[in-house]
């Protein structure tokens, strides 16, 4: 297998988050569907879009944490691309929403990505390609979602809401440079939704090795045999995190420390936000990151397939990471809901 | 179906786009092309900070068509740093004591929802400071 690195080194260049304030306990969720019965709940809590959020507001303040950070002329950016699996249109591009909010439009390109859960670090790889070749100076990239999950099924407990962006440019202006990436992607039927039905579907514990596992496993010994790492070299390791389990298995099994996904892991606060999941992990992890440090963000998307990072943390990052709210900050707000209030939040109630 | 009038504000509404007067250097919102301290023209766009402060507000009960999903909702007055008084919906503020002087900052936001097979309108609005930080970005303009 041979690294992905475009002929021009990349970056990023400024990276924001967004998390929603609002909370929603997995105790609550199982009062109401199982009482004292069943199995401690997956995460703590999950985070819930306002009733005014959706991907297109939640992405916006997102882009304007990345470009507080890169404090470039938006209109030097080439393309905005959007990953999600609950863009607020089935048609109409939630891109178009951000460019012209950021003021990017009218000279870029403008999509939105569909991958499950990989949506984002796709629309990151082809940023990557865009700047590495030289087409486009920035591209901003976004992993973000307001997952549903059916009530009563065990993805409700997770099924959360955030994200991040992340602005690609020249390796020179970057508080963390790519030193490769990589993708493994089969056609793995673990989780989907047809057009025109509210809730995805799973296919229970099949999502767990053949999906997960498999694909995360192979990206990320991959991308370190070919770049020559071990995970020992890495300060952080950043994985998809549709739960807590998942992401330290992966970890234990290829061989890192509990410590390292630390700065990284937010699924017991804010739940599985999808596309946002790995890529809002490597915000918390930027937030807290020394220059010369390594980090190794892998992604997992049903469907499926795995996204893997290697990247360098630059001097660049003192001083810019202040400029925007910290993940964190955005993680610490909180206010709880209850599950009726989490009901009309999620437009479960219908009302004609 | 009010396409053409959201599509024509929709610069002004996502990022607090106003105008600023050359003449006398007043920032005005919403734009109006002429200056209401000197009446001279002002067509210069300017992009507002979103930071600001609650100069009054009241507690919306009973929604206009249009507005029923967000109901119960704030509307304020806000006083924004570097001038206009705006009247726009706060959002994030269910729990929160909200109080005259309170320190607010701009958000865009799902204004209304034309239902399952209209659009969406999306504007400003305003929520809390987060975290008490302050912005020193350059990337709003």
């Amino acid at each position: 297998m041979e690294i992905m690195k475009p002929q021009r080194d990349v970056g990023i260049v400024g990276y924001g988050a967004y998390v929603p304030r609002y909370r929603l306990r997995g105790t609550e969720i199982k009062r109401m569907w199982e009482g004292e019965q069943g199995c401690t709940p997956p995460v703590k809590e999950k985070a819930v879009p306002g009733l005014d959020e959706d991907v297109a507001t939640m992405s916006l303040e997102a882009a304007r944490n990345a470009l507080k950070r890169a404090a470039i002329d938006p209109s030097r950016i080439r393309a905005v691309w959007v990953g999600s699996e609950s863009h607020p249109y089935a048609v109409k591009p939630t891109s178009t929403i951000v460019a012209e909010a950021i003021g990017a439009v009218p000279h870029t390109l403008a999509a939105d990505w569909q991958f499950a859960c990989k949506a984002g670090t796709e629309a990151m790889q082809a940023a990557l390609g865009m700047v590495g070749s030289g087409m486009a100076e920035y591209a901003l990239a976004l992993g973000m979602d307001t997952a549903q999950g059916r009530p009563r099924d065990a993805l409700e407990y997770t099924a959360g809401a955030g994200g991040a962006a992340f602005l690609v440019g020249p390796a020179e202006e970057s508080l963390a440079v790519f030193e490769g990436s990589t993708s493994y992607v089969t056609d793995t039927a673990d989780f989907w939704r047809r057009q025109h039905e509210h809730y995805p579907a799973h296919a229970g514990r099949f999502t767990g090795e053949p999906g997960y596992f498999r694909h995360v496993l192979a990206a990320a010994s991959e991308i370190m045999t070919a770049l020559g790492r071990k995970p020992a070299d890495y300060a952080h390791v950043i994985f998809h995190q549709p739960n807590t389990k998942f992401p330290r298995k992966a970890g234990r099994e290829l061989g890192f420390k509990r410590e390292q996904l630390d700065a990284g892991l937010l699924v017991n606060d804010i739940g599985n936000t999808y596309a946002g999941a790995a890529m809002i992990g490597l915000t918390s992890v930027l937030d807290v990151a020394h220059p010369g440090e390594r980090v190794l963000m892998v992604s997992f998307g049903s469907g499926a397939g795995s996204d893997a990072f290697d990247l360098r943390v630059t001097d660049a990052i003192t001083g810019r990471r202040e400029r925007a709210l910290s993940t964190r900050d955005y993680v610490a707000r909180r206010h709880e809901l209850d599950y009726a209030t989490y009901a009309r939040h999620r437009e479960k109630i219908r009302m004609e | 179906m009010e396409i053409a009038r959201h599509w024509r504000l929709q610069r002004h509404r996502y990022a607090l786009v106003g105008e600023v007067c050359n003449h006398c250097g007043v920032k005005i919102f919403p734009a109006r092309d002429v200056c209401p301290e000197c009446n001279a023209p002002a067509k210069t766009p300017y992009t507002f900070s979103g930071k600001g402060e609650v100069y009054s507000y009241s507690t919306v009960h009973h929604p206009p068509e249009g507005f029923e999903h967000f109901a119960p909702y704030v509307v304020a007055l806000v006083r924004l740093v570097e001038g206009p008084l705006v009247a726009a919906q706060l959002t994030d503020v269910e729990g929160e004591k909200i109080e005259i002087g309170m320190p607010v900052e701009m958000v865009t936001r799902k204004l209304r929802d034309d239902g399952s097979k209209g659009t969406i309108v999306y504007g400003y609005k305003f929520r809390p400071v987060i975290g008490g930080r302050t912005s020193l970005g350059a990337g709003e303009g």
